[in-house]
């Protein structure tokens, strides 16, 4: 249902790797939500929404972290993420984490009303179907776990695609198979994730699109790397790889995921 | 016995309770003396026994069991004679010797050799009657007993199942509702409940080598199934 | 048998180089549509199939937290029926009170059908090493006997062999039969194996088979296979001997149906298996066949200690395979990997949950918490929940590698002091994007050796997002 509040302010929840990465997503993200009519803030002291610690079963961290980002974040209309799994995290499970201190369930639980993932938050509540830019290419998007399975992102970013003056989608076999990353998985596994992510680059490949696109950059960084360095050892120009929010909002100047800077 | 009791008192202890008895327990013996039912697919609802009968001769191609649909019990001896002519397979029959069965004219076809008794495992064909037909997935139910050894089901390289048309059902819990119908208590506890009921959906098949999947592994390579009659039979 | 659960890493290691297997694991993913297609397909199929998910969770819920009235109920009734039903608390009391069936009725040979808990408690190899012949006749499971191997799958148990293997160990087994013979199409495989355990179901003393479920109202227990080979097992030898844990039992023959109904759509995309059969003791009076004795062993093994834990709802996985047909892990490894009795995303948690945190710890790790297993499993076990408790198990234990560990505390000191966090996030971000601008990755990082190895590392834009929205809003 769309949400008719005229100017909701927002809290950008801009993840460590968007951070740390690639600014122009958050900058992407900034730019679609003030044109669907929001105002949007960048907390200070927002850091990581605690993942890495959680799934290694660091419990105690990850409430610290959870709780910054509570008191940070609490404040505002929404909050939204450009990442399925930092925004499941904190919509999922901050509420199980902090069951035991009925005070902060509680903020929790609030929270995670008011928290979305990017592309749903445009498509789900703001009511957003179409978008005034252009993409010449031809474009696969991988639907990352967290944000498929925890927070129902699978047709909203297709849609939104869909309305990009001069992009064509074409789906992706396996579009719904983990690319391998994991979080800490990639680090521990190697040989594992590498197996699964040389499954996806197969399955991209065979596509024949020039530009993948996902709504997470840990999966991004991920598959980036594998096909560039699939191009390097074959030969051949590496498939483009973006968050989808450089799509959508038209912000594409600067070189894809691992590309060189051109020129 | 110590192990029981250790068990036992494990999950009690696990659940942080003692024994259910009187009030607690109530509601556990009214749930296996009257049990409830799950949720019912609906592609067997509101079906008339014609509607059930085609539904079950669907599920039943889909399960590459073969199907034969004959008005009456006189003329099941032609149905089976041209069913084993058509496949080359020997007129040689294992019976069970229920009155059903029985009640078949077979000197109609005196070629069909037929011995009634369990299989020993040197029968080509075995002959059974079903106690009833599940129309939801064309799951033959047969239940082991003086006039019914289960041993035909599985032995011979073919089995020919003879099927009234009125006893098809929609779902499985009508035939659990069936059989307890027909026990004398009208429940299946202790020896009420016969040793065997065997569901039976299609002919015996594997996929374990390299996921194809192959007919007759160690039960029958056939399945054929002669319906009889379009109402009560 | 000895799990090799800790050495995951190496067993995944050596299943990756191994091409058979890749081979095979091919097979299981994409031969004749593949499993996670076909129950996909099923599913599709019936609009209730969400609806049924509830009920069976329902159902196994109820049935747990009554577990202790539910058996007792199925012990009297299959005890009325003329069965015998043992309660054993260990692998070891098991295995004794089968041999102790076998020798009281003078056995030779025993058949067996398909039983994970025949797996759990290693009883072939007990039975073989006093004198009784234990005969697998499911036939993934005899492949996978005359090869000395143990199931890598809980419902396809030769899923990581190849045709071709299959034939050399025909050959090399069958020594009997005629060299010369053709063995290369799988239905002349197949017509082998039926030829070869047809004799053996009907020379055999004693059949032991496993159970998908015991009954309470009526003291039951119901197989699910396509073969045959469970119901041959059975009806024809001196006395059946059914393996089931505690977890097995349901209420009703009601129960079962709706269960029945996810059970083999998620496992295969069958709406039924071929044969589903109810056993109730042995054979009655006027039977003209089945056998003469009926056993349930009842094992606990550890399920008893799971009730009423954050590990509970694993008791709810009735051995479908779903999990392990969808997750993209088991089909890089496959299932010997996982080095014990149950691979897959159930394996990572019943493995740990059975035989401890210390040999198993690898397997809840190994994932990725995609979360496609719970998505598909007809139980709707929260499988990557679980397997995050183990780990929190272990970091509490201080089980996980000191890297690792270093290395997350390191990050999380950091997090929780957003002003060092933005000025060494800044200060990384620069230097990692200055080295890395012209190519825009890194071919190598020392420290992500594991992550470079096989492919690039994107290189920063070489600012943090934090301190360009600072700037814009102050300038």
């Amino acid at each position: 249902m769309a949400d008719p509040a005229p100017r909701p302010r927002v809290g950008l929840f801009v993840t460590c790797l968007v951070d740390v990465f690639r600014p122009s997503v958050g900058f992407a993200a900034v730019k679609l939500l003030e044109e669907c009519g929001c105002t949007v803030e960048v907390p200070e002291g927002q850091t990581c929404c605690g993942q890495p610690a959680y799934n290694s079963g660091d419990r105690a961290d990850t409430k610290a972290l959870a709780k910054r980002t509570i008191e940070a974040f609490e404040k505002f209309d929404y909050v939204v993420v450009p990442s399925g799994s930092c925004g499941g995290m904190i919509k999922e499970h901050y509420k199980e984490l902090l069951a035991d201190e009925p005070d902060w369930a509680h903020r929790a639980q609030h929270l995670a009303a008011r928290t979305y993932e990017l592309v749903s938050f445009l498509h789900d509540v703001r009511g957003m179907r179409t978008v005034n830019s252009r993409y010449d290419g031809t474009v696969t998007y991988h639907d990352s776990c967290s944000g498929l399975r925890e927070l129902g992102v699978k047709q909203q970013p297709r849609a939104l695609l869909r309305s990009v003056a001069g992009l064509k989608l074409v789906e992706l076999p396996g579009a719904e198979v983990c690319c391998g990353f994991g979080g800490t998985f990639c680090v521990k596994y190697p040989e594992i994730s590498d197996k699964m992510v040389t499954a996806k680059t197969d399955d991209i490949d065979a596509t024949g699109a020039d530009t993948l696109l996902a709504g997470d950059m840990g999966c991004l960084m991920n598959m980036a790397g594998k096909l560039k360095r699939r191009a390097m050892e074959r030969g051949g120009r590496a498939v483009r790889v973006r968050h989808v929010a450089e799509v959508l909002a038209g912000e594409t100047d600067a070189p894809p995921i691992a590309a060189a800077k051109e020129g | 016995m110590a192990a029981r009791d250790q068990i036992l008192g494990g999950i009690r202890r696990s659940l942080h309770r003692g024994v259910l008895d009187g009030a607690a327990a109530a509601p556990l013996e009214q749930r296996v003396t009257t049990p409830p039912r799950g949720p019912i697919p609906a592609r067997t609802q509101g079906l008339d026994q014609g509607g059930l009968v085609d539904q079950f001769e669907r599920c039943a191609n889909e399960v590459a069991a073969s199907v034969t649909r004959v008005a009456r019990l006189d003329d099941v001896p032609e149905a089976v004679a041209s069913f084993l002519a058509q496949h080359n397979l020997p007129a040689d029959l294992a019976m069970a010797p229920d009155p059903l069965l029985d009640r078949i004219p077979w000197d109609k076809r005196p070629l069909l050799r037929i011995r009634k008794g369990r299989s020993d495992g040197r029968d080509p064909v075995g002959l059974s009657a079903a106690f009833t037909g599940i129309a939801e997935t064309a799951t033959l139910m047969l239940a082991s007993g003086p006039e019914s050894p289960s041993t035909l089901n599985f032995l011979p390289d073919t089995h020919v199942v003879v099927l009234p048309a009125g006893r098809i059902v929609g779902p499985m819990e009508d035939a659990w509702a069936k059989l307890r119908a027909a026990s004398p208590a009208a429940k299946l506890s202790g020896e009420a409940m016969p040793r065997t009921v065997n569901f039976i959906t299609g002919p015996s098949r594997t996929g374990d080598i390299e996921q194809k999947i192959l007919m007759g592994a160690h039960g029958p390579r056939r399945l054929h199934i002669v319906i009889v009659g379009d109402e009560r039979s | 048998m000895q799990p090799t659960s800790h050495a995951f890493k190496q067993n995944a290691h050596e299943a990756i180089a191994d091409a058979k297997l890749q081979q095979a694991l091919g097979f299981f993913q994409f031969g004749q549509a593949g499993l996670a297609e076909r129950r996909r397909q099923a599913v599709a199929k019936l609009p209730e199939f969400d609806t049924l998910r509830d009920s069976a969770k329902a159902i196994k819920d109820h049935t747990l937290a009554h577990l202790d009235w539910y058996l007792e109920r199925f012990e009297k009734n299959c005890t009325e029926a003329g069965g015998h039903v043992h309660w054993c608390r260990t692998a070891e009391e098991a295995r004794q009170t089968v041999l102790e069936i076998c020798r009281k009725v003078g056995a030779r040979t025993v058949t067996k059908g398909k039983s994970m808990i025949g797996e759990e408690i290693a009883i072939n190899d007990y039975l073989s090493e006093n004198g009784v012949v234990p005969i697998e006749t499911d036939l993934g499971e005899y492949i996978v006997q005359i090869r000395h191997e143990i199931p890598s799958h809980i419902i396809a148990p030769a899923i990581h062999l190849t045709q071709k293997q299959v034939e050399q160990s025909f050959r090399e087994t069958h020594t009997h039969l005629d060299p010369a013979r053709q063995l290369a199409e799988p239905r002349q495989l197949l017509d082998e194996a039926r030829g070869i355990l047809r004799q053996k179901f009907l020379d055999a003393d004693v059949g032991i088979t496993g159970a998908n479920f015991l009954i309470a109202e009526t003291g039951t227990s119901v197989i699910v296979t396509n073969e045959g080979n469970g119901d041959l097992t059975q009806l024809l030898p001196k006395a059946h001997i059914v393996l089931a844990s505690l977890e097995k039992v349901v209420p009703t023959l009601e129960d079962a149906s709706t269960i029945l109904r996810v059970l083999a759509r998620s496992a295969t995309g069958q709406e039924m298996s071929v044969y589903t059969t109810f056993s109730t003791g042995p054979r009655r009076a006027g039977d003209l066949d089945g056998p003469g004795e009926y056993h349930v062993i009842l094992l606990d093994n550890g399920r008893s200690a799971l009730l009423g834990t954050e590990f509970q709802d694993i008791l709810r996985c009735i051995r479908c395979g779903a999990c392990m047909n969808n997750c993209p892990v088991y089909a890089s490894v496959g299932g010997h990997a996982y080095g014990w009795v149950y691979p897959g995303p159930m394996g990572s948690v019943l493995t740990p949950a059975l035989i401890g945190v210390e040999e198993a710890g690898n397997l809840p790790n190994a994932s990725t918490f995609c979360g496609r297993c719970e998505s598909v499993c007809p139980m709707r076990i929260p499988l990557p929940k679980m397997m995050r408790h183990f780990r929190e198990q272990e970091y509490e234990r201080k089980l996980s590698p000191k890297t690792v560990r270093a290395g997350l505390a390191l990050w999380a000191f950091l997090a929780k002091r957003p002003a060092l966090y933005h000025r060494l996030t800044r200060l990384a971000s620069s230097i990692l994007g200055r080295l890395g601008r012209r190519s825009g990755s890194f071919y190598n990082l020392p420290l992500a050796q594991g992550w470079t190895g096989t492919r690039d590392m994107p290189a920063p834009q070489g600012q943090t997002f934090q301190a360009m929205w600072r700037a814009r809003r102050a300038g």
